[in-house]
């Protein structure tokens, strides 16, 4: 039962703030760069932190402990201590409010659009570039104590989705995209065939098609009273990768904001229209796509790859329950397309950071673990749990990994042929893959990317007329509610201190006060200035 | 002159230390119940608000106005990207219950939303997973206090009647603990999330059993955190256990009851 809407229940405006403030109260001027060490100190004990993400799946759990248990195996004094998440955006909160107090992990889970934030402190993220050349320590250097791959063995664009301003930041763990799983029983009992790729015009066709009830009011498809043809999970990925096809503005890599654009307005138009049908929902207003698919009532789920294991009627996780559950047959497919010759859609998944330490030993320990997330053992274990890729080359064209591909369907679990798949779709298109520029900033742009979308469908529900005059207050709204006109204005390159909006209640009375203060005893000394001089004229008369 | 100007210093020295030393209270702890109240004063509600049962009728996505008294406060959070601060509450009125997701509210009013607190709710009916809600919604306190007495709905569990309860505070009693398979197979009394891959302060997901039919029950780790007593006395049952228990009846694809409280007989 995954389904409990979890919300960060942080601070993080205030933090970020919060933080600038306390840093200044403290007189700290940041961390000091970090600089390799010669060589690794194993006489002295080294405990590091690793704040890790998981997709509540006891499997992947356990392959942390053990990639953890090898590691110190190899390592005896590093001590790793694992804190798990479930959510990005709980880890970016935490890592927020703990680097104002100089309490971060040591190696982080992590989105580059987070760790855009993260580089507004100074030092505060390893810049990874020395670190993977040196021929010690570096990626495959000769010190390590396990095979680790060189540079040119991990994916060079999944490599290249962690460099910003010049430098790495991050080194890729796992990669995935999106993949729409498809009811195909349903598709082809309504008169259509699944297309080697989806085109967005196809699935809205056949969607409203799914929408014709009989006279009880069942939809005819299913012969259920609920149907929702096409449920789309992230909806920030929706706009983006929507955009992206279209060839159509979003934002400049140095953080420009064009997403408010006409080719936005007509998918938008586009999209109200099928959900004032109801054909259309998302996971926001409705549940996650895999239960309405397994329970008969949605034809195409469109979900992350590494959320495989939960689509299909013989899915290894199902959070429905067994009176529910629909027997049909599953299919997978890259998310639609505008144009099938030329196929678009996004690279995510997690990558791994460094945070800077007083103790450069302690940093290094901390990068020869990130670097042992990318053998073999770890690399393979994980992307077998869900619909992941290995970052590395070496992985992926190992013996290992490449049995595991060919074994597709042989069970319904480590072999689900639906997870397999969906693995193939990343594997056969990461050149057509593509990531969004990172900037500080670039977190919130995302976010008003699948506003949009979840605010036209939520309108179109509740009657309200979606027009030109709604479409110009919603770009408004967005633009308001996000911050996107102080990005624009800011110069928010990742690297540069960006503003963090306005000041807290309480620095604000504190600046205020402050001011108060001074003028009172500028005052005070004038003051004592006059009395001082008309002590001296009636001394001089 | 003196006196006045170490005033002066002691004040700001006062504000800057408020100012280094200031926390932002992430308050999403527990507020739940402890106790009930058996007021049968009726429950006139102001003009142009809607009765539980219009509520109940009124179809999803329509707007809604209702007034309803706060029986247990989840979480309040502000969201990292666009600064809105929001609520999610368990509401009720002496006809049935109503369930406040992510409702717009400031931190300070949050506090103010102690239990039994009156509000008055406009939002959008909405429909998470069989959970009916209101979205979207502003609120505004009123003058009036109630606090639901726990309903025994034990008999109701596996009945098509137990929907007719959602979200109110309720409770099980005589039930049995069952138990849970952990990630080695082990039969435990509890799980760290549905599955076991969590660890200390996620959600606690635990089985009962009564008239040989088993349920799952949850205790939500943002009603009630790890330092709450209902989330330690669950990390001490035991298979085999008989337990009362109340909380709130969830829903998430059928009944998902978040525990507020467990006594072992």
């Amino acid at each position: 039962m995954r389904g409990l809407r979890k919300k960060v229940s942080g601070l993080l405006v205030l933090a970020i703030a919060g933080s600038s403030l306390l840093t200044g109260c403290h007189g700290s001027r940041g961390m000091t760069a970090f600089e390799i060490p010669e060589a690794f100190d194993t006489t002295k004990e080294y405990e590091i932190t690793f704040w890790a993400k998981n997709d509540t799946n006891k499997t992947q759990t356990r392959i942390y402990e053990k990639a953890i248990e090898d590691f110190e195996a190899l390592y005896p004094n590093v001590t790793v201590n694992l804190r798990l998440y479930t959510d990005y955006g709980k880890i970016y909160n935490d890592v927020i409010t703990n680097i104002s107090t100089n309490t971060t992990p040591n190696v982080c889970i992590t989105y580059p659009d987070h760790i855009a934030t993260y580089l507004t402190g100074t030092n505060t993220v390893v810049p990874l570039d020395e670190l993977f050349a040196d021929e010690k320590y570096g990626l495959a250097g000769s010190e390590l104590r396990f095979d680790a791959p060189a540079q040119e063995q991990i994916q060079p664009s999944f490599l290249s989705e962690c460099a910003f301003d010049g430098h790495y930041y991050a080194i890729p763990f796992m990669r995935s995209t999106e993949a729409c799983y498809i009811n195909k029983t349903y598709v082809e009992a309504l008169g259509y065939t699944v297309p080697e790729v989806l085109t967005w015009d196809f699935v809205w066709e056949v969607s409203e098609a799914a929408m014709a009830k009989d006279a009880e009011d069942n939809f005819l498809v299913n012969g259920q009273k609920v149907m929702i043809p096409f449920i789309y999970k992230s909806t920030d990925n929706m706009m983006i990768q929507m955009l992206k096809q279209r060839n159509a503005g979003y934002s400049t890599e140095a953080g420009e904001i064009q997403i408010f654009n006409e080719t936005t307005q007509e998918l938008l138009y586009t999209i109200a229209e099928h959900a004032k049908t109801k054909a259309f929902s998302t996971f926001k207003i409705s549940s996650y796509p895999a239960n309405f698919l397994n329970a008969g009532q949605c034809i195409f789920a469109v979900d992350s790859t590494a959320g495989a294991t939960w689509m299909g009627s013989d899915a290894p996780l199902i959070d429905i329950s067994e009176e529910k559950l629909v027997e049909f047959e599953t299919e997978v497919r890259l998310i639609p397309q505008f144009d099938p010759e030329r196929p678009r859609m996004i690279s995510q998944g997690p990558s791994v950071c460094i945070f800077n330490k007083a103790d450069s030993q302690e940093v290094l320990a901390s990068w020869l673990f990130a670097q042992y997330l990318l053998t073999n053992e770890v690399q393979i274990a994980y992307s077998q749990t869900e619909g992941y890729v290995p970052v590395t080359i070496k992985a992926q064209e190992s013996a290992e990994y490449q049995d595991y591909l060919a074994r597709a369907g042989e069970d319904n679990e480590l072999y689900y042929d639906i997870k397999l798949k969906a693995a193939q779709l990343l594997l056969d298109n990461t050149e057509n893959t593509f990531v969004t520029p990172v900037f500080n900033g670039s977190a919130s742009l995302r976010d008003a990317a699948g506003q949009m979308i979840e605010n036209v469908t939520k309108s179109v529900r509740r009657k309200e007329e979606v027009n030109a005059e709604y479409m110009e207050k919603l770009f408004d709204n967005v633009t308001s509610l996000y911050r996107l006109d102080q990005l624009e204005s800011g110069g928010v390159a990742v690297g540069e201190k960006a503003d963090l909006g306005e000041l807290p209640q309480t620095a604000v009375v504190l600046l205020a006060s402050l001011a108060g203060v001074w003028i009172l005893i500028l005052a005070y000394l004038l003051h004592g200035l006059m009395k001082k001089r008309k002590a001296n004229q009636k001394t001089n008369h | 002159m003196k006196k006045f100007k170490a005033l002066l210093l002691s004040f700001a020295m006062v504000l800057a230390l408020t100012g280094c030393g200031s926390k932002e209270n992430n308050d999403n702890a527990a507020d739940v119940k402890t106790e009930s109240d058996d007021s049968n004063a009726a429950d006139v509600k102001s003009e142009g608000v809607m009765t539980h049962a219009e509520y109940i009728a009124a179809a999803v996505d329509t707007e809604v106005v209702i007034e309803a008294y706060v029986q247990a406060k989840q979480s309040w959070w502000k969201d990292s990207t666009s600064g809105k601060e929001q609520a999610t509450v368990y509401a009720q009125d002496k006809d049935g219950a109503y369930f406040l997701y992510n409702m717009e509210c400031s931190e300070a009013d949050y506090k103010k939303l102690t239990e039994g607190t009156k509000i008055k709710v406009t939002g959008h009916k909405a429909e998470w997973s069989g959970e009916v809600e209101i979205v979207d919604a502003t609120f505004e306190i009123m003058e009036g206090n109630y606090v639901a007495k726990a309903l025994d709905v034990t008999d109701l569990l596996g009945k098509d009647d137990l929907v007719k309860h959602q979200n109110e505070f309720v409770s099980f009693k005589g039930m049995t603990v069952a138990p849970s398979k952990d990630a080695d197979g082990n039969e435990v009394a509890y799980l760290y999330k549905w599955d076991g891959s969590g660890q200390e302060g996620d959600d606690l997901y635990f089985n009962v059993s009564v008239n040989d039919q088993v349920y799952n029950f949850t205790v939500e780790s943002y009603l009630c955190g790890s330092d709450t007593d209902v989330y330690k006395a669950v990390k001490n049952l035991k298979v085999g256990d008989t337990v009362d228990m109340e909380g709130f009846l969830y829903w998430y694809e059928g009944a998902n009851p978040h525990i507020t409280s467990v006594t072992v007989k």
